[in-house]
């Protein structure tokens, strides 16, 4: 599948349309706040529109993974060349970016989030000009990982996004911004040395024979390294089940459960979603997570499928404690966004038993609560927010009765409420059901043990719903207006998803499914 | 006809919501007659389609499915099933809402969400029609679930009271947790035969297939499945939602807290019927049994009137769950259809009392007297004629006195609990069932003669009170009707001649031969030799019931409290409950509200802790290192000032202070170490 305009791949245009949306930001005068603000959203706006062309014309039919050919929208360019270093040989980086079905649910998400967030921040003041120039170079990080298939590239991609990330919680967040920002960062950090080691290894691993000119080419290129006939004889990372391939999966792991974040990884998220502003803690948990359970699927399992095999109970058994563990954490905080930062620890752990089920079910499941979970989540940050912005208050005993007070605001936040306690009939059911289901066929125990999670999931928002909505308002708070024309935009879209593919997720499950067939049969084979 | 019409049935209470919810207050009297008439409608179309049904293609099953979502190669699909069982249901959930609908326009006049409300019963009975209709066991779950939620929203309706509130997410969480089982039952299912249609698994299971080859699993994936319905059907031990749910509007409570959702459970049980083994059924029975005797002697002992009610229907549904797993399966699924109408009406009775006590409170801007204690009521007789002598047919219909409806299907229920024990000699089932039916008849007249006889608690209270009005009275009129025996059969006292057990056959079973339950000729004989001893047993234990009433409440021959001093630490356990509350709210909610905090501590203090310790341990480091630096390299290196000028500046420029720089820096020292090394 071929996209160009003007002669420039879609994939470019997606990538890079934010950054040319923060160059317009970063020659805007400071005070003319209104163009700065319209530049965001007409270039989070294209982005969604791009989006949406690479919707309507992916192949639904076509498997990725690991064959080049079956990529769509492929542009693949000779980036960073160095012939003949000293020991080494040819150094190539590529500029190659694809999507298969993996990645175009999550390219979805990422553009649609993006969007919200604009509107979300339309009321940030503090140093505008700066927060729009650090969120769009943020969206161009996020989309850059999701279409990268050039290791290098990703792993640029992948640190582009926590700088701004950094500064974004660190400038505008809350009174303890600065610790949440640090300790963001340096977790985040150790992750990434990890990734860069490991690709490293994999890069003097690596090597395909050019056909032009006879080479042997070390490469970055992310499907070559999937397949074992490319690995160098005496390679550190060479041959089938070795403790050096071990231990490459495990500091990828590493980096990937943190932003997932995973059990025992988990602590710098609630830090940061409470010092966050609304619209960065939209981000945070909408995409930034799913980066974690993204680079699982297209570095780990695929490249390292027996190290997969070999970790998958330990995998899906930290699924397990993460889901327990999180939502009791959840229903043991009084601050409403930790809630819904545990409650996201505990939704992700999901993902992880759907896709260390390794089979279809599960894997759409993953993918799929990937995405549901993206959307959820933005509608109970953004719902907070709300409440936030009104009250500057965050605690769920501050309020109460807040559905006689913002009858509109309620009804939504509740959709998304019990969205999020996986109600039939609304999208995280549908991924929750698939997840569980491939997991139980895999694992029993440890998925009976998960199920448990979806009572206590029951437990916090039933009694978060009691405690802010419900009940009598206290007299500090009888004046509230119900939702402004912009916020009702930014929830809206969100709804009308959470809905529809609750009630008929083919559309979205039609979009991955041939990838993560091929993806499962891949693995299981051992990368054949 | 069979696949368009069900499913607009179905989907005209779910335009009803939508247009509500949109348009509420918009429309005219807020929606309401809109809301009664879409009702209606639905209902006049159930009522074709089940005469149909029974009359033209009585031996025949509809069934539709199309594909919902394809998952790697499996194709998942969704569909509507149309046999006798739920054509009747359809009918009688439709007349039940609607009897509802109308009398809520009465009962709900003043509300504040008045729109709302008829909203939420609209998606209740959507969601309700769903779980009748469906072919497909994830499909009914889906439904069960928003059925949970709208019971939870009507529960809640009042949602500024806290208790209110609290009962609603009681009820939700209760029957999360028979869910959970469910659930399980349903991926077993699923895993073993990869369909969701209960045609395909009951094919499967009739073809030799067990959930991993084993007949264990198979017991095990009915005892779950059936976990799904001991929480909607609230039996023991997860009946502690229903009576609580009683804080939400009395309308709401007798359309499904006793007519309908709770019958949801009982329905499930009868549609995977054919997959249940003997043991499996056993269980069920015994749950069955246990619940409604445990349910019974606590409505004993209550004053409220809608708790009394509360308890009574769960007794009820416990004979329902326990005719079923005796294999009186036809007996259950009447008893749930004929005890929708009298348990319906009994609610709506006590609602017009509430309404009617509220009323004449209200007058007396009394505000403290509770309007749905039984003691502060008395002699409403002559003020509420039409409830009244609705409200004496109905508590005949419930005691299983004779020209009832309810006698025809206890008496089917007694005679199957009967005719099992003298297949299998498990003979406390009719002990039990003797027992509650002796209870039932007792606790229901006493209600009746506190509520309707004897001296008014307050005269003033009482000279306020007047009848209903019309929207209110006419249901109960067609709910008495409705429990009056031919309807249901046209021999009095045996129901197994009529049409209803000619329409509703017990299934075949699919289960491999050895775990089958008593086939259904040897039943059916057992229940032949034993029908007649079981009527006759039934009409004198419920006479003595009713006779015990009159004298302890009416005539007042034998003192009520005497009699709690005899009875001892069973009057306790009654009024208390049998503690079931206590205990899990001291097992359950202390012991998660404890495993939170604990888990919280630990999180912030071991997990977190760790974390920061090891920044303060990289600090510690860094600050002897800075010391060592300043006081002893720095002091060697004074001497050598100069030298180390010009390296600093050197090195100076090597930190630009730049991350991109450091970057590079970082790849270019492992591509260097990288090339040393290997």
């Amino acid at each position: 599948m071929e996209f160009q305009l003007f002669g420039i791949g879609i994939l470019t245009w997606i990538v890079f349309i934010p950054i040319a949306g923060m160059l317009v930001v970063l020659l805007l005068p400071d005070k003319n706040r209104t163009a700065i603000r319209i530049t965001a959203v007409t270039a989070t706006g294209l982005q969604l529109v791009f989006a949406g062309i690479i919707f309507a014309l992916f192949d639904r039919t076509k498997g990725g993974i690991n064959e080049a050919e079956s990529f769509q929208f492929v542009e693949k360019f000779s980036w960073i060349t160095v012939e003949a270093v000293p020991w080494v040989g040819r150094i190539e980086i590529n500029y190659f970016m694809g999507i298969d079905g993996l990645s175009v649910l999550m390219i979805l998400l990422t553009s649609l989030i993006g969007f919200i967030g604009v509107i979300s921040s339309w009321n940030i003041e503090k140093m505008v000009k700066g927060y729009f120039a650090l969120y769009l170079l943020l969206v161009t990080g996020m989309m850059g990982v999701f279409v990268a298939l050039d290791f290098f590239l990703f792993f640029i991609f992948w640190e582009v996004m926590l700088l701004p990330m950094y500064f974004l919680i660190g400038l505008w967040g809350g009174p303890r911004r600065e610790y949440a920002a640090i300790k963001f960062f340096i977790y985040t950090f150790v992750g990434g040395i990890l990734m860069l080691l490991t690709m490293l290894a994999l890069y003097f691993s690596v090597a395909y024979t050019d056909t032009a000119t006879g080479q042997s080419v070390h490469t970055f290129n992310i499907l070559h390294m999937m397949n074992p006939a490319n690995y160098v004889e005496g390679g550190l990372l060479s041959g089938v089940d070795t403790t050096w391939r071990y231990v490459a999966w495990m500091a990828l792991f590493i980096n990937f459960a943190i932003k997932i974040p995973l059990f025992p990884f988990h602590t710098w998220l609630p830090d940061a979603h409470v010092e966050a502003p609304t619209p960065i803690s939209v981000i945070l948990a909408g995409v930034l997570l799913k980066l974690g359970t993204y680079g699982l699927l297209r570095i780990n399992f695929p490249i390292f499928p027996d190290a997969t095999a070999y970790f998958i109970y330990f995998m899906a058994a930290l699924g397990m404690i993460s889901i327990i563990y999180g939502a009791f954490c959840a229903m043991a905080q009084d601050d409403f966004k930790k809630l819904i930062a545990y409650s996201s620890i505990s939704h992700m752990g999901i993902v992880v038993i759907g896709i260390a089920a390794l089979n279809t079910q599960g894997m759409v499941g993953g993918v799929l609560q990937m995405f549901n979970h993206g959307i959820i989540t933005a509608v109970l940050f953004l719902a907070v927010g709300v409440l936030y912005d009104r009250t500057k208050k965050r605690g769920l005993y501050d309020f109460g009765g807040i559905a006689n007070q913002m009858p509109l605001y309620t009804g939504l936040a509740m959709i998304g409420m019990f969205a999020a306690l996986g109600l039939p009939g609304l999208n995280g059911f549908v991924s929750e059901l698939f997840s569980f289901l491939g997991a139980f066929e895999a694992y029993k125990w440890i998925t009976i043990i998960s199920v448990t999670g979806i009572i206590i999931t029951a437990g916090y928002i039933l009694w978060t719903i009691q405690r802010v909505y419900l009940g009598s308002t206290p007299e500090n708070l009888t004046s509230l207006k119900d939702l402004t024309p912009r916020e009702i935009l930014m929830f809206v879209p969100l709804i009308i998803l959470i809905i529809l593919l609750g009630v008929y997720p083919a559309p979205a499950i039609e979009l991955m499914n041939s990838s993560l067939s091929h993806l499962v049969e891949f693995v299981n084979n051992g990368g054949q | 006809m069979f696949t368009q019409l069900p499913l607009v049935i179905l989907l005209l209470p779910l335009l009803a919501f939508v247009l509500l919810i949109f348009l509420g207050n918009k429309l005219p009297r807020q929606g309401d007659w809109l809301a009664t008439a879409i009702m209606a409608a639905a209902f006049g179309m159930s009522l074709l389609l089940m005469i149909t049904k029974l009359t033209a293609h009585s031996g025949e099953v509809f069934s539709h499915s199309v594909t919902w979502a394809v998952v790697g190669t499996q194709a998942i699909s969704f569909g509507i099933m149309i046999d006798n069982l739920a054509a009747i249901m359809l009918v009688v959930v439709t007349l039940v809402s609607l009897l509802v609908h109308l009398f809520s326009m009465g009962y709900m006049k003043d509300d504040v969400r008045y729109s709302r409300y008829f909203a939420k019963l609209g998606l209740f009975s959507f969601s309700m029609l769903g779980i009748v209709i469906t072919n497909n066991i994830l499909l009914m779950y889906v439904f069960w679930e928003l059925v949970g939620i709208s019971s939870y929203l009507l529960i809640g309706h009042w949602y500024e009271k806290k208790s209110a509130s609290n009962a609603a997410n009681k009820a939700f969480i209760v029957n999360r947790v028979g869910d959970f089982g469910m659930f399980i039952g349903i991926m077993i299912l699923f895993l073993a035969f990869s369909s969701f249609a209960f045609e395909s698994i009951f094919a499967s299971i009739e073809a030799g297939q067990l959930p991993f080859g084993s007949e264990g699993w198979l017991t095990a994936a009915g005892v779950l499945i059936f976990c799904g319905a001991v929480g909607k059907s609230a039996q023991f031990p997860l009946h502690v939602w229903l009576p609580d749910a009683m804080e939400g509007p009395t309308p709401v409570s007798a359309l499904i807290h006793a007519a309908t959702m709770v019958a949801a459970g009982v329905y499930l049980v009868a549609r995977v019927f054919p997959m249940l083994t003997a043991d499996a059924l056993l269980i069920i029975a015994y749950i069955g049994a246990i619940t409604a005797l445990i349910a019974a002697t606590i409505a004993i002992t209550q004053f409220d009137i809608k708790k009394v009610l509360a308890y009574s229907t769960i007794s009820q549904l416990g004979y329902m769950i326990m005719a079923l797993g005796v294999g009186a399966y036809t007996a259950g699924f009447m008893h749930l259809v004929t005890h929708a109408a009298f348990k319906a009406g009994l609610f709506l009775g006590a609602g017009s009392v509430i309404f009617a006590m509220h009323a004449s409170l209200h007058k007396l801007h009394d505000h403290d007297t509770d309007a749905q204690d039984i003691r502060n009521m008395g002699g409403l007789k002559s003020r509420m004629p039409v409830t009244y002598w609705t409200f004496l047919i109905f508590t005949l219909a419930i005691s299983g006195v004779p020209l009832t409806s309810g006698f025809l299907s206890k008496d089917e229920i007694l005679a199957g609990t009967l005719a099992f024990s003298t297949l299998n000699g498990h003979w406390l089932l009719p002990l039990i069932g003797f027992i509650v039916a002796g209870l039932t008849a007792f606790y229901m007249f006493r209600l009746f003669i506190l509520t309707f006889h004897g001296k008014p608690a307050d005269e003033k209270v009482n000279t306020g009170i007047s009848e209903s009005p019309r929207v209110m009275t006419i249901p109960l009129i067609v709910l008495a009707a409705l429990s009056l025996f031919f309807f249901y059969s046209f021999n009095p006292f045996g129901a197994s001649g009529g049409w209803f057990f000619a329409a509703i056959e017990r299934p075949l079973s699919v289960v491999p031969e050895l775990l089958q339950p008593a086939s259904y000729p040897v039943f059916y004989e057992a229940v032949s030799s034993v029908h007649l001893v079981a009527m006759i047993l039934s009409v004198l234990i419920a006479g003595a019931g009713i006779l015990m009433a009159v004298a302890v409440y009416h005539w007042k021959k034998i003192s009520a409290d005497n009699l709690a001093q005899m009875a001892g630490f069973l009057f306790k356990g009654s009024v208390n409950k049998w503690y079931c509350d206590d205990i899990y709210n001291t097992l359950f909610l202390n012991g998660s509200h404890a495993v939170m905090r604990g888990l919280r501590w630990f999180d912030e203090t071991v997990v977190d802790g760790i974390v920061n310790g090891a920044a303060t341990v990289t600090t510690f480091f860094s600050r002897i290192s800075g010391w060592v630096d300043n006081h002893v390299v720095d002091g060697l290196v004074n001497g050598t000032a100069a030298t180390a000028d010009k390296a600093g500046g050197l090195l100076s420029r090597i930190q630009t202070g730049k991350v991109q720089t450091y970057l590079l820096y970082v790849i270019f020292s492992f591509l260097l170490l990288f090339v040393f090394f290997m």
